[in-house]
């Protein structure tokens, strides 16, 4: 399964250069950051029907960090949620592909997201919604690290942890970057590990949220951590732009950037090791 | 009975009916009347703490599971300050969820100005998609909570929690899209929301006497506005007073006024005159304010003189 994975992670890699590069402009940093979570939570960990993409009991992801929407739909396009030619609609006028997660437009979105901190909290409501119709999902949740500045992901981490939704595992994309400079230099919020913990949940950290065996080991660990009675924080320590060194070398302005079809080629013959 | 009370046993029928009702609280279950529903509803009412966004949030997420979750505190922070939260996790996502905000405007009373919302019909009204309800006695909220309940979207209720006197017969038959006569008259159209609706009621006594007669309508149901009725009454009379415990901006009398905006019929207002609130019981405050019965006459006889 590791080989697929990787190789499903370059699939998911180049299906997102390729359509922010047709575009011309996008979240491009932080999409690539988050495609080894992806992978593994797509194509290993969630109980999950492409066919039937509102299947009850299903496990659900809730991406808080709703600009990172094209590498959730590039995820669900190689998942077979919907044709990959759709994704060459994204941010369109009238697509089903918006920047930001919608819940009522893209099959397979389970929460509509993008105004950060929200979708934690709806993530939270809908592990809760899953403790009492006792259908024994698994409630997915990524937030960005700068996202982690907004006051409502702590109302919702002690809600959680209060509630002892066991059933809800979350990630940090721990990348470092915002979109004026550090997170560090603009209002640092390490020591993240040590919050978490405060807050009453398990934290597991992961040194690099880029290598698909560390992130599978690490999601494996956090699902046994279901039953315990306390959520579970998955520290995702990876790099904005992973992948495409251009990309990487841009750092804080590789937030949401002009991308080129033809730099989008390069990428992908970079991430194909055609270069 | 108080409304609170009528609202909490509302709540606890349809609870008992259908277990995907839920009720969500931010630290005022006691004040909204539903914290002795706990012990009996364990699965189905949560108190969030003192966490109104993400209160809303979680709401929005149990409504993707299926459930009917109702959020409740009062009107300021369970529009103003979450307002973000309404717009984005409930209306945008098409959410179910119901948003119950108490003490309206004035009737904050002794709360004062931190705690009245004189904005939240006009912060929630530019906000798509979402209804808003303001109920004017026990009958018609108890008439009401099923249909709101049942109605397959945002709701927002708009809650006096205190004892309120009857305006309508116990055999009302309410219609959540439509205004409700409550006089008849050819001389001016009073249309009142909430609170105010008795003092209109005695203003519009006051009136007949003086030889003014006035058609008196409740608009319970802000948004969407009964425009059939409200533009039927005013080309009757050709004169129109609004009044509202709210800001003369952003409200009841904006809706109206959006409503007859292509009418040559002149509009009046009472309402709060755009100022934020203060301490005081409601008979200093309706004085402060300028929505007094006496107000309510002056206002009347200045619109009709406008014809």
């Amino acid at each position: 399964m590791e080989t697929n994975l990787k190789e499903i992670c370059r699939d998911i890699r180049c299906d997102i250069m390729t359509c922010i590069g047709h575009l011309g402009v996008g979240h491009v940093g932080g999409c690539l950051s988050v495609v080894e979570l992806l992978a593994v939570l797509y194509f290993e960990a969630m109980h999950i029907d492409p066919a039937n993409p509102t299947m009850a009991g299903r496990d659900r992801l809730i991406c808080s960090k709703g600009h990172a929407g094209p590498a959730v739909y590039a995820t669900l396009a190689n998942r077979g949620y919907f044709d990959k030619k759709e994704l060459l609609t994204l941010n369109q006028g009238g697509t089903h592909l918006p920047s930001h997660c919608d819940m009522n437009l893209t099959r397979g979105i389970d929460m509509t997201t993008g105004s950060l901190g929200q979708g934690f909290s709806c993530a939270v409501g809908a592990a809760l919604g899953s403790k009492l119709e006792k259908d024994g999902a698994t409630i997915y949740a990524i937030i960005g690290d700068g996202e982690s500045q907004e006051g409502q992901i702590w109302e919702a981490a002690m809600f959680a942890s209060a509630k002892q939704l066991d059933n809800l595992i979350a990630f940090t994309d721990y990348n470092k970057l915002q979109i004026d400079d550090t997170v560090a230099n603009v209002n640092d919020i390490a020591p993240l590990a040590d919050k978490w913990t405060a807050f009453g949940w398990h934290v597991i950290e992961v040194e690099d949220g880029n290598d698909v065996e560390q992130v599978s080991a690490a999601v494996a660990h956090a699902k046994g951590n279901i039953g315990s009675g306390r959520p579970t924080m998955v520290i995702l320590n990876t790099v904005k732009g992973c992948g495409v060194s251009f990309i990487e070398k841009l750092g804080v302005a590789n937030h949401n950037t002009q991308v080129s079809e033809a730099d989008a080629q390069r990428a992908i013959a970079e991430i194909r090791g055609e270069e | 009975m108080e409304m609170r009370a009528v609202y909490a046993n509302c709540l606890a029928e349809l609870m008992e009916k259908d277990r995907h009702v839920c009720v969500l609280d931010a630290d005022l279950a006691k004040a909204s009347g539903t914290r002795g529903l706990y012990e009996k509803f364990p699965e189905q009412m949560f108190d969030c703490g003192i966490a109104e966004q993400n209160m809303a949030s979680i709401a929005a997420g149990l409504a993707s599971y299926g459930f009917k979750p109702w959020i409740e505190s009062f009107t300021p922070f369970a529009t103003r300050r979450i307002c973000d939260q309404i717009a984005i996790s409930i209306a945008y996502a098409k959410q179910n969820v119901k948003i119950v905000g108490t003490d309206p405007g004035i009737s904050a009373e002794l709360n004062g100005g931190t705690h009245m919302s004189m904005e939240d019909i006009g912060v929630v009204r530019s906000i798509p998609g979402i209804v808003i309800f303001e109920p004017v006695d026990a009958v018609q909220l108890r008439a009401a909570m099923p249909v709101l309940n049942d109605y397959p979207g945002c709701v927002y209720v708009r809650l006096f929690r205190k004892e309120l006197p009857d305006v309508f017969p116990a055999d009302y038959k309410f219609n959540l899209f439509k205004a409700d006569t409550l006089r008849e008259g050819t001389d001016l159209s009073i249309f009142v929301s909430g609170l105010p609706t008795v003092d209109v009621l005695t203003a519009a006594g006051q009136l007949a006497g003086e030889g003014i007669s006035c058609d008196v309508i409740n608009v319970h149901t802000i948004k969407p506005i009964d425009k059939e009725t409200v533009l039927a009454s005013a080309r009757k009379t050709g004169a129109v007073l609004t009044v509202e415990n709210h800001n003369v901006i952003g409200g009841l009398h904006s809706a109206v006024l959006e409503t007859l905006a292509q009418e040559k019929i002149p509009v009046c207002a009472v309402g709060v005159p755009d100022r934020f609130g203060e301490v005081g019981k409601l008979p200093y405050l309706r004085k402060t304010m300028g929505m007094t019965v006496e107000d309510i006459v002056a206002a009347a006889k200045g619109a009709a003189a406008l014809k």
